[in-house]
């Protein structure tokens, strides 16, 4: 009976196993309970950050809505894209080259440490150092000095900027190598955040377990499940924690994290996914969220391409005239986004009514321009998107509309996945026009042109490049007034519409959505939900 | 017996080097560069993706970053994630419970119910229970898992409310009950089919009408003499099917939302976090290996006529 006894010792095998396994469950299975958490906090469908949570190091929105609720910098903006002083008390220039920081007094890190002069300071001044690799170290670029602690080549010549002094504990000023009349709105950006000293000690540990000065206070992450934020007693700043605290839940699809919405698992959903669109507005009621935010999509021809080399803007002018943008937009789109009619999108400072036909679908005329710019070589192009961040559709539906209207050919050229999309746009290998997409990283109109159609901005992927552009957008940085330069970009504005370095296609709308259990849900200029307004009922 | 098993153990050696070779090629053949793919597609600075892949070492040639990273996991070290900084041992322990809990739930599932399914209908062929159950297994192999798994979901968990849609949390076995039985559907129906087939064809043997003509008690027929024989051919099934069922984890979980193995591993492909992706597989693989080796040594118990050399 030799059989018999080795298939009883295999049955006790699966038993002991199962047991483990069902053990080990058992262990880290608290906390992570049904429903949404504890008492009075509220929870939303923010994923896995990518990275550890250092401000300077994050520019995905998981990772910055998280950083958002732990840190906060010097300014932030309205709904309207007003600044709103946070951490500081004024931020001033008289010639738009040095800035000086006045700070509030009494804020302090959730560690008790005060926030001074020198939080600040030294933090950008490691944010910006080559040497601890910050994804965002370029936002730093503008200050005097940056050069010496981030070479292009070899080890930093210095480990601090020249361009940042402290006045006193509350007071310091920043000197930029030029002019730069928007340059305060540059610091509601996440990655000006200032730092505790606890944070010099081990940068690693810092990012996993978090100490900022911001309306919430890290408690714990539960990588791929949770990060759970407390709201922090003594903050006073003007965004103060309306609500105990909150769960950034990490789900695997839309769909899921919509479900969990719908059956009151989930406090708040910041995107509802295709499938869904269509009934969202019915299964929520007063909880769906529709709102357009500072964001645009286009359609960007790589100025290098056979197809586009020297290309007469006309040419350009007119595929953009043979989109039908409310059709799509309506259908195709479901009505998650707003057709575009300028280059920047509403709700950043100087977004102007261009007065042009150009964004208007007019099949006639589209045909006529491209004919007079002596049409599209080949009568065919490619456009290049990823699969992976579902454009089919949409770029299936321009193309037919392109080729409807003016009998141009134009065929999807679909990459696997974003990281494909991106290698093939950095190594200039976009055949044809590749889909664009952009969000305010400040709510400036001069964000959405210079850091895109300047010959040397680096998200200049269409390698646009034209002096005449060039030297009015130098030029329109050297104002001395804020409006001024507003008002010079919308002259650079006027004249990308006669050049067309990328087709507009629509803004972004954000399609969101809570439950019954919470209220006050509100969206920012870039699309996110202010989570610190929201309340339990 | 003894050296058998040394034997088959020793042959892991080669395919485990051959396979994570392989998959580690295959990596780095996509196209996509991992550290420039974490930057996305607003501005971002050159110098800073240079300096991290040169701390990584991901600017080496190919065949030194295979050599750096079989060093690594000789030591038992994993290697860092790209993106998130953490050692992907930690990753894979966070994750690795979780569908092995799911695969065993799903497992126990497919050999309880599947092979008790196949006895009953295969004891009385051609009946209405029989056909009943041939229908039955037909529609689950023609419905693919994620249909299934939105049918049951809508149905369950929005219909009749009868549970949670989705898996809030991985740890509780009564809410992976129907991520399990999704996960099962498919293979459920092979084994029971198998099953099926292979009683009813034993039935009509000789050694089974010579037990009966000793007059043998029907359980002693059934349990002991025919069973034993049916069983060689869903054992082997069953076995490959554990590996299957890890992987067929990957669409299950992401309808479900468990975290687990599949998530991971998906996530990792399409950031291009090689080492992950490969640490994964690699363990993947084992899994399958030591499978196939506790099929064969099975067979033995099932068969004692089988002998190993």
């Amino acid at each position: 009976m030799r059989g018999a006894r080795s298939a009883k010792w295999v049955a006790g095998a699966i038993v002991v196993a199962l047991a483990a396994t069902a053990c080990g469950g058992d262990s880290d299975g608290e906390g992570n309970s049904k429903g949404s958490g504890p008492a009075g906090y509220v929870s939303i469908d923010v994923g896995e950050p990518q990275k550890p949570l250092i401000p300077a190091d994050t520019n995905e929105s998981n990772g910055s809505y998280v950083i958002q609720s732990l840190f906060t910098q010097l300014l932030d903006f309205d709904s309207k894209g007003e600044i709103v002083y946070t951490n500081a008390e004024s931020v001033t220039t008289d010639d738009s080259k040095t800035w000086t920081v006045k700070l509030k007094k009494g804020w302090k890190f959730h560690n008790g440490e005060e926030v001074t002069s020198k939080s600040y300071i030294d933090a950008w001044n490691w944010y910006a150092n080559i040497k601890n690799n910050q994804q965002n170290s370029f936002w730093f670029q503008d200050i005097k000095g940056y050069d010496d602690v981030h070479p292009e080549k070899g080890d930093p010549k210095a480990e601090t900027m020249s361009g940042l002094k402290a006045v006193d504990d509350h007071t310091f000023t920043i000197e930029l190598k030029n002019t730069m009349p928007y340059f305060n709105y540059k610091l509601g950006y996440t990655t000006w955040a200032p730092l505790p000293k606890v944070f010099y000690d081990d940068p690693k540990a810092f990012g996993q377990k978090p100490v900022g000065n911001g309306p919430y206070k890290f408690e714990k992450w539960d990588h791929k499940k949770l990060i759970q934020v407390k709201a922090w007693d003594e903050y006073q700043g003007p965004n103060k924690a309306k609500n105990k605290g909150v769960q950034f839940k990490a789900y695997t699809t839309l769909e899921a994290a919509y479900k969990d919405v719908v059956s009151g698992n989930l406090d708040m959903i910041r995107q509802v996914g295709p499938t869904d669109l269509p009934k969202y507005k019915q299964d929520l009621g007063d909880g769906a969220i529709e709102q357009p935010y500072a964001a645009i999509q286009t359609l960007t021809p790589a100025f290098y391409s056979k197809t586009f080399k020297d290309i007469d803007p006309k040419v350009l002018q007119g595929l953009s005239m043979a989109i039908d943008r409310n059709t799509i937009t309506k259908t195709v789109l479901n009505n998650t986004r707003t057709p575009a009619e300028s280059f920047t999108p509403p709700g950043v400072k100087g977004n102007q009514n261009l007065d042009t036909d150009v964004f208007t679908y007019n099949p006639t005329k589209a045909k006529q321009l491209i004919e007079e710019g002596g049409g599209v070589p080949g009568n065919k192009f490619t456009v290049q998107y990823n699969t992976d961040g579902g454009h089919k559709e949409w770029v299936t539906a321009v193309c037919e509309s392109i080729r409807k209207a003016t009998g141009v050919d134009c065929v999807g050229d679909p990459k696997p996945d974003f990281a494909t999309d991106l290698e093939a746009r950095d190594n200039d290998q976009v055949k044809g026009m590749y889909r664009g997409g952009w969000v305010a990283d400040y709510p400036v109109n001069a964000n959405f042109m210079k850091e895109l159609y300047h010959t040397t901005a680096e998200a200049n992927n269409g390698r646009f490049s034209n002096k005449e552009i060039d030297k009015l957008m130098n030029e329109a940085d050297k104002a001395k007034s804020l409006d001024e330069s507003v008002k010079a970009f919308q002259e650079v504005e006027k004249k990308l519409v006669e050049h067309m370095p990328a087709i507009p296609l629509w803004y972004y709308r954000i399609n969101g959505g809570h439950g019954k259990n919470v209220d006050n849900v509100n969206v920012d200029f870039h699309g996110d939900l202010e989570v610190w307004a929201v309340t339990t009922k | 017996m003894g050296r058998y098993v040394a034997r088959r153990l020793l042959q892991m050696i080669p395919v485990f080097i051959g396979s994570t070779l392989l998959i580690f090629c295959m990596m780095y053949a996509l196209p996509g560069d991992p550290v420039r793919a974490m930057m996305g597609d607003q501005a971002y600075d050159p110098t800073v993706v240079a300096s991290i892949k040169k701390d990584l070492g991901l600017d080496q040639p190919l065949i030194q970053q295979y050599v750096n990273y079989m060093t690594g996991l000789l030591q038992g070290d994993f290697g860092t994630q790209i993106a998130s900084q953490r050692p992907i041992a930690d990753v894979i322990a966070d994750a690795f419970p979780v569908t092995i809990r799911l695969t065993i739930f799903a497992f126990t599932f497919v050999t309880v119910v599947g092979i008790g399914l196949g006895v009953v209908a295969g004891l009385r062929p051609d009946t209405l229970r029989d056909r009943g159950l041939l229908t039955l297994t037909l529609i689950l192999v023609s419905m693919p898992s994620f249909v299934l798994g939105f049918l049951l979901q809508y149905l369950l968990a929005f219909k009749w409310q009868v549970t949670t849609p989705t898996v809030t949390d991985s740890t509780d076995f009564g809410q992976l009950a129907l991520p399990a039985t999704v996960l099962a559907s498919l293979s459920l129906a092979y084994v029971a089919r198998l099953t099926r087939t292979s009683i009813a064809e034993n039935l009509r043997s000789d050694y089974i009408r010579t037990a009966v003509a000793k007059g043998l008690p029907r359980r002693r027929v059934v349990g002991v003499h025919l069973m034993r024989n049916s069983l060689i051919p869903v054992v082997t099934f069953l076995g490959i099917e554990i590996g299957s069922l890890m992987t067929g984890a990957i669409v299950t979980e992401g309808i479900f939302n468990v975290r687990g193995i599949g998530i991971e591993i998906y996530d990792a492909l399409s950031r291009r976090e090689g080492a992950t992706v490969v640490g994964i597989a690699s363990l993947m693989v084992l899994i399958y290996l030591a499978a196939s080796l506790i099929v064969d040594l099975l067979y033995a118990v099932l068969d004692p006529r089988i002998r190993y050399a």
